[in-house]
Formats: C-alpha cells, structure tokens, sequence
C-alpha cells in the first residue's frame, strides 16, 4: 500500500467519529466517509503533497454541505426521532450532548467538532472552512455558547420529571 | 494577585481552552481567571463540554472499521457514486427487488433500511393491485386482525385510525419478514389509492425516517423500539408523510 493511501486508512476512525457527530444518523455518517474515501481514492494523484487529515476533513465537509443542500431541494428524510446513542453509561447526557449539537448551524457545528472533538487548530479549520481564522474564532464562540446554554437548558426540565 | 495590564478578552479564554495562546500571555489569562469567577466557570464549563463530546464520540472511533469502508474494496469496483446525493445510493440497491438485491448486494453490507424499504415494497406491489383477496382479514374484524398479528409477531400490532387522511382499513395479512414474522396493512381511499403498512423486527432500536421510491411507489421507513415499519404508497411525498405521521404518532402513543 502507498504511502499515500497508509495515511489516509489511518484517519478512517477519526473521520467516522466526526461524520457521526456531524449528522448523527449512523447509516449517513458511514455513507459520508465512504464517499470521501473514494473521492480521495480517485484525486490520489492530484495531490500534490500537504495535509491529508485536514485534505480529508475537507472532502467530507464539503460533502455534507452538497448533500445538506440536494436534501433541502428534495425533502427526503426527516428526523423525527433520536438517534440511538451509543450503548455507555453515560447515556443520557451523551444524548444531552448530541441534542445542543443538533440545534447548531451547520458552519458552527462543524467548527465545534473539529476544534474541541477532532483536535485541529484554528488555523487548519480556517482552511478547511475557506474562511479567515477570525470567522472561525466567532464561529466557534457562538457554538460554544449555544452549546453551554441548551445543556444547561435541559437539566431542570430533566430534574422535574424525576 | 497582579491583574493583568491588558485585559484578557473572550477570544483569548477560547484560545487558552484551545491551547492557541501565545505561550507569554498564558500566565495572564491564568491570573485573571483567578479573579474572574464568570470567566473561569465558562473556561470550566468548555473543557466539560470537550469530555462530553468526547465521550460520546470516541467510541465510535474505536469501533472497528466496517468492511464497506476498507479501502481495498473501495478501489476495486468502479462504481458509480452519486456525490452529494447519498440519500439515493441508499435506494440503490432496493431498485434490485427482493432475491436478486440479496444475491448483488451480499458485498455492500445491506442497511436494514435496505433490506426493510425492499421487502416492504415487493409486499405492496404484489397485494395493492388485488382486487378480490387483498388481505387475509378484513378491515371490519379489527379487534380480531389486531389480536391476531400481536400474537404471531410478538410485539403490540395496532391498525392505526387513519380517517384524517380519508383512508379505511381494508385489512391485513401476516408476511414472512427479514428475521420472523412480518405484519402488513392496508388502506385504502375513496378513490381507491391504497396505502400499506409493513411492520417486522428490526435488528436496530430507532432510526429517522427516510424515504425510498421505485416504480411509482414511494415508502417511509423508521424503526422504533426494535421495530421496523414502511409506509408505502404515492410517490407524492407530502401525502406519504402525513399518512407516515399519523401511523408514528399512533405508535408512539399506543407504546407509552
């Protein structure tokens, strides 16, 4: 195996981690690194060296972004539910956590993810983004903030059904 | 405690959460979240944030890869992928129709939504074009039809009340599903456009809904509980949607 491809078999997890927390649906979430995969796959050859973490985090964003758009064109799924979560003990606020997620804007999530899940810098963001490092400071600020405030907007009302 | 001479502003407690701050002013930032109480619950309250995603998330990076995602088996066929359009790979391979979808599909790992929407759909168009035997039991021996599939299939099978879409019940009748026992209904409107809807074990607890078409047919599926079900009927998807809505919001009801 390439070089090449060694190094973007060794982001696959992380990629899922992200795609997952991105869009919640796991059937979606897997759908969307495998397209990303193959589109890496097939620009093998136009990559011309770089990053291939921030390369693929790239790929797969703008992928969503196409797919969130061909969604609001054609209305063909719709959230009704929550998404299983995953089977750990601390369920319930891991179901917290991809809720407060959920009510972000799309930019604003993506940005969250990757600074504070997926461990890139501002700067890595900026570009993966294609917005100055100043956008992504404010994007990240306002998530933040979101974030904090539907978390602690849940907790009473969970504490009043007990 | 020396207060900072320039005060530290909310980008700089980002960048000291994010570890971007210049290396010479983290002693600054440090001292005044020490007497910024505000500042430094809110430092507090991202770092919690980061261990919740945290831990919700990284399992799913420490779960093992599946097979459609190995990079060997994606190289290998050129396949047509539709980009941006992933909804519609997913329907894919439910063009096939029921056996032959099984034999092409075994390499691509069916979704049960696949596997769901594609049993469901070969079911409606076999039995909505019946005139004299559409259904097992008839719609006017409800009680009788509900009791029945709830003891064959083992989970609480409702015929949902669906007049608020100008449909009746015309009946049911008992399926062979993907892992058991199927239970399927029908419905039917005063011009005589019939609706179906297919429930059976699903090997997952909940899923959203997505919509599938072929041939002029158009389906919902979700799973809830352990249970799958498919709506099928017009492609016309706000109808579909509204008879899909009714038949969740009685299910979801109807369980508690």
């Amino acid at each position: 195996m390439s070089a090449f491809r060694q190094s973007v078999e060794a982001m696959i997890p992380a990629l899922r981690r992200y795609a997952r927390a991105l869009v919640r649906d796991a059937d979606i979430a897997d759908d969307l690194v495998q397209d990303t995969l193959v589109r890496a796959l097939r620009s093998e050859r136009l990559f011309l060296g770089g990053d291939v973490r921030s390369w693929l985090y790239t790929i797969l964003t703008n992928l969503n972004k196409n797919r969130r758009r061909s969604l609001a064109r054609r209305p063909q799924f719709m959230p009704l539910l929550e998404n299983n979560p995953d089977a750990s003990g601390t369920e319930a606020e891991g179901r917290d956590i991809a809720r407060a997620l959920a009510t972000l804007v799309e930019e604003q999530r993506a940005v969250l993810l990757l600074v504070m899940l997926e461990g890139l810098s501002y700067r890595e963001v900026a570009e993966i983004q294609g917005v100055p490092i100043g956008t992504v400071m404010s994007r990240l600020a306002r998530a933040r903030a979101h974030v904090k405030a539907a978390l602690e907007g849940e907790r009473p009302a969970l504490r009043r059904v007990k | 405690m020396t207060e900072p001479k320039i005060p530290v502003t909310e980008d700089e407690l980002h960048a000291y959460v994010d570890n971007e701050l210049p290396a010479e002013r983290k002693g600054d930032v440090e001292a005044w979240l020490e007497t910024h109480p505000e500042d430094a619950e809110r430092v507090h309250s991202w770092r919690a944030m980061a261990e919740a995603l945290h831990a919700r998330y990284d399992s799913v990076a420490n779960e093992p890869v599946p097979k459609r995602l190995e990079l060997e088996r994606l190289v290998r066929p050129p396949r047509k992928w539709v980009y941006g359009t992933i909804a519609a790979s997913l329907f894919a391979f439910v063009a096939g129709g029921g056996a032959g979808w099984m034999a092409h599909g075994a390499a691509a790992t069916p979704s049960v939504f696949q596997a769901f929407t594609g049993d469901a759909l070969d079911a409606h168009r076999l039995y909505a074009v019946e005139v004299r035997h559409p259904v097992e039991v008839p719609g006017s021996e409800r009680d009788h039809l509900q009791a029945w599939l709830t003891k064959r299939c083992g989970w609480a099978v409702r015929a949902p009340e669906l007049t608020a879409t100008g449909l009746k019940l015309v009946g049911g009748r008992l399926l062979p599903g993907p892992s058991g026992p199927a239970s399927f209904l029908m419905y039917e409107s005063a011009s005589g456009e019939r609706f179906t809807i297919y429930t059976a074990k699903a090997n997952t607890e909940t899923t959203q809904m997505r919509y599938a078409a072929q041939d002029g047919q158009g389906a919902l599926f979700w799973a809830d509980r352990g249970v799958g079900y498919v709506v099928s009927g017009s492609t016309d998807r706000e109808r579909l949607t509204q008879v899909a809505k009714l038949v969740y919001d009685q299910a979801e009801k109807a369980g508690g």
